[in-house]
């Protein structure tokens, strides 16, 4: 369980996070919300990548300003949009990275199998001895994630994991976080930008506009038109689609119009 | 800074796996600089062979301490502050200790300050020095995004105040006190006093085995802040170590031997090139190497193929540049 309590931060009199309070997981959460929402800057501040300037969280029971870094390692993993590499790299030296918070840089046996089951769940074992800058943007972005597979905590934060990726390979990754959450057992978190893909695989949504939380809830109560338009400032109606309910939000003119 | 991320090499031929490659050049450097000292030991001894060898024995140690303190300062510090140009020399680290010793001939007079004991003298440089690099550090840590970029630009328009007031009090001294203070600002491993080479050894030793402990942690840190705190890192805790493990490195050689860390640019590009894919535990090493071969092969022309009439700078530089440039025609750098 993640907990978030009132947790607002600001940037030169700026507010990007406004007083948000919030329980999240189990099971697979999304953060959606228009651009500038803080949906990046919340997941940041969960994963004490930047110090949180008033409010708590706790994750998995840790207090994440007052837990030592190495700890909170092996508890909570977080993979940001924009990762850049100064090291010449091959992938499965970056995956082998994701255990430095269990060896201190000196992976055992089990480290690399452990390494090479990451590396295998990614799709990733023929490009294993590739250098990162050989690889394209979406390869990279797998070879990201399966580093944090092989770091192997019970919370896992990615931002926009689906950035770069083609369909077929966005659909593989929300089911690779599906059998996270089902057979792991981990409490995945996940920034957002296409409302059904989120829908369609998460057990919770989270909206963010301007900072604040203005919608907390499973798909069937976000996926609603009054909802998204508090949130987005655009009428998404809504279709259910074999069971699942769709947002057309795009090819409707009318409805850019009445927004 | 995507700017200042000078990428690795997308080209370079893999057939070597980058162990195979590291042995290799660890290797050839390893011999090269073993020839080199020996070389440099040995060429054209004449008289007493004992009183030779300790005067050239001292110089020696010299240049490999500042050799492995500027190689090692110069790549901590480069992965510390996510680029691949910045140096503490760019910092203004040269620029300050000129700066001092021409404030020192002109408030004291040359003579009073060439005849100033060593261990005073030594103490006020390393002090100095060691003093304003944390004082400009300290702009890395007002948690302020951006805040790499504001150090690096305070440390650069100092360089140029520094310089620029270096230059009009050299102006204003006599014509005699301002060829003894150029003789001050150059580097020399000639006025080494051997107590000195000892306490800088000691210090110098103490810093790299300190940052080499760290390369794990150093290695993390390349991939980038966030990752390496999503890795457990303690960003800030290594940040600040490495800075000031490395103000302790360059001002102590500095103090030594006067402003040398214009190198340190020059043997860390190499050694990317030369082992990519190598983490910092080998890249220590071949920078290491690297800049002691540098260093040593440059003294020796210096003293004894220009005999002493011009500065070891202008000949690692005019070296230095010219493999650059022919490695960046042949298409090895990229």
């Amino acid at each position: 369980m993640i907990t978030i309590e009132n947790v607002s931060q600001s940037y030169d009199a700026e507010v990007v996070v406004d007083r948000v309070s919030a329980s999240i997981g189990p099971g697979l959460t999304s953060i959606i919300g228009p651009n500038g929402a803080g949906k990046s800057t919340l997941l940041g501040l969960i994963a004490r990548l930047q110090p949180l300037q008033s409010g708590r969280v706790t994750v998995g029971g840790l207090d994440v300003t007052t837990t030592a870094s190495k700890q909170l390692a092996r508890t909570l993993a977080i993979l940001r949009q924009e990762n850049q590499v100064s090291l010449r790299l091959r992938v499965r030296e970056l995956v082998t990275f994701g255990r430095f918070p269990h060896t201190g840089g000196h992976p055992t046996a089990h480290d690399r199998e452990l390494v090479e089951a990451a590396l295998e769940r990614l799709d990733l074992a023929s490009l294993a001895d590739r250098y990162l800058d050989q690889l394209s943007g979406g390869q990279r972005q797998r070879a990201f994630i399966a580093m944090v597979l092989a770091q192997d905590t019970d919370y896992v934060l990615l931002d926009e994991p689906l950035n770069n990726l083609d369909m077929k390979h966005s659909v593989a990754m929300m089911q690779l976080m599906r059998t996270l959450v089902d057979e792991d057992g981990k409490t995945v978190v996940v920034v957002m930008h296409d409302i059904n893909f989120a829908s369609s695989y998460s057990d919770s949504l989270l909206a963010l506009k301007r900072g604040a939380l203005v919608a907390h809830g499973g798909p069937e109560e976000i996926m609603d038109t009054e909802v998204l338009e508090s949130v987005y400032d655009m009428r998404i109606p809504i279709h259910e689609v074999d069971g699942k309910r769709l947002g057309l939000y795009f090819g409707s003119p009318q409805a850019a119009r009445q927004a | 800074m995507p700017e200042l991320l000078d990428h690795t090499p997308s080209g370079v031929s893999s057939r070597l796996s980058p162990e195979a490659r590291f042995a290799r050049w660890a290797g050839g450097l390893g011999a090269a600089t073993a020839l080199a000292i020996a070389v440099f030991l040995s060429w054209n001894l004449l008289g007493s062979l004992s009183f030779a060898l300790t005067l050239r024995g001292t110089r020696l140690g010299a240049i490999v301490l500042c050799a492995v303190a500027i190689s090692v300062s110069t790549l901590a510090f480069q992965t510390v502050t996510a680029n691949r140009i910045l140096t503490p020399s760019i910092m203004g680290m040269d620029a300050l200790y000129s700066l001092l010793q021409t404030v020192m001939v002109f408030s004291l007079g040359a003579t009073a300050w060439i005849t100033t004991p060593e261990p005073a003298r030594f103490v006020v440089e390393l002090a100095l020095m060691v003093g304003f690099s944390l004082l400009l550090y300290r702009w890395m840590f007002t948690s302020k995004p951006g805040a790499l970029h504001l150090m690096l630009l305070v440390g650069i328009v100092l360089a140029t105040l520094f310089r620029g007031v270096t230059a009009l009090l050299g102006k204003l001294l006599e014509p005699s006190e301002y060829t003894q203070l150029q003789d001050l600002s150059f580097a020399s491993f000639n006025r080494v006093d051997p107590t000195l080479l000892a306490v800088a050894a000691l210090i110098i030793a103490v810093a790299v085995f300190l940052l080499w402990r760290l390369r794990h942690s150093l290695d993390v840190m390349a991939l980038g802040r966030d990752t390496a705190v999503s890795l457990g890192v303690d960003h800030r805790r290594v940040t600040t170590a490495v800075l000031a493990l490395s103000a302790v490195l360059v001002g102590t050689s500095t103090a030594l031997v006067g402003p040398i860390t214009f190198f340190g640019l020059l043997v860390v590009s190499l050694a990317y090139q030369l082992v990519p894919g190598a983490g910092h535990g080998r890249l220590v090493i071949i920078s290491a190497l690297l800049g002691t071969l540098v260093l040593v092969a440059g003294q020796f022309v210096v003293e004894q193929l220009a005999g002493n009439s011009t500065t070891l700078s202008v000949v690692v530089e005019f070296a230095g540049g010219i493999v650059f440039i022919l490695l960046l025609l042949k298409g090895a750098l990229k």
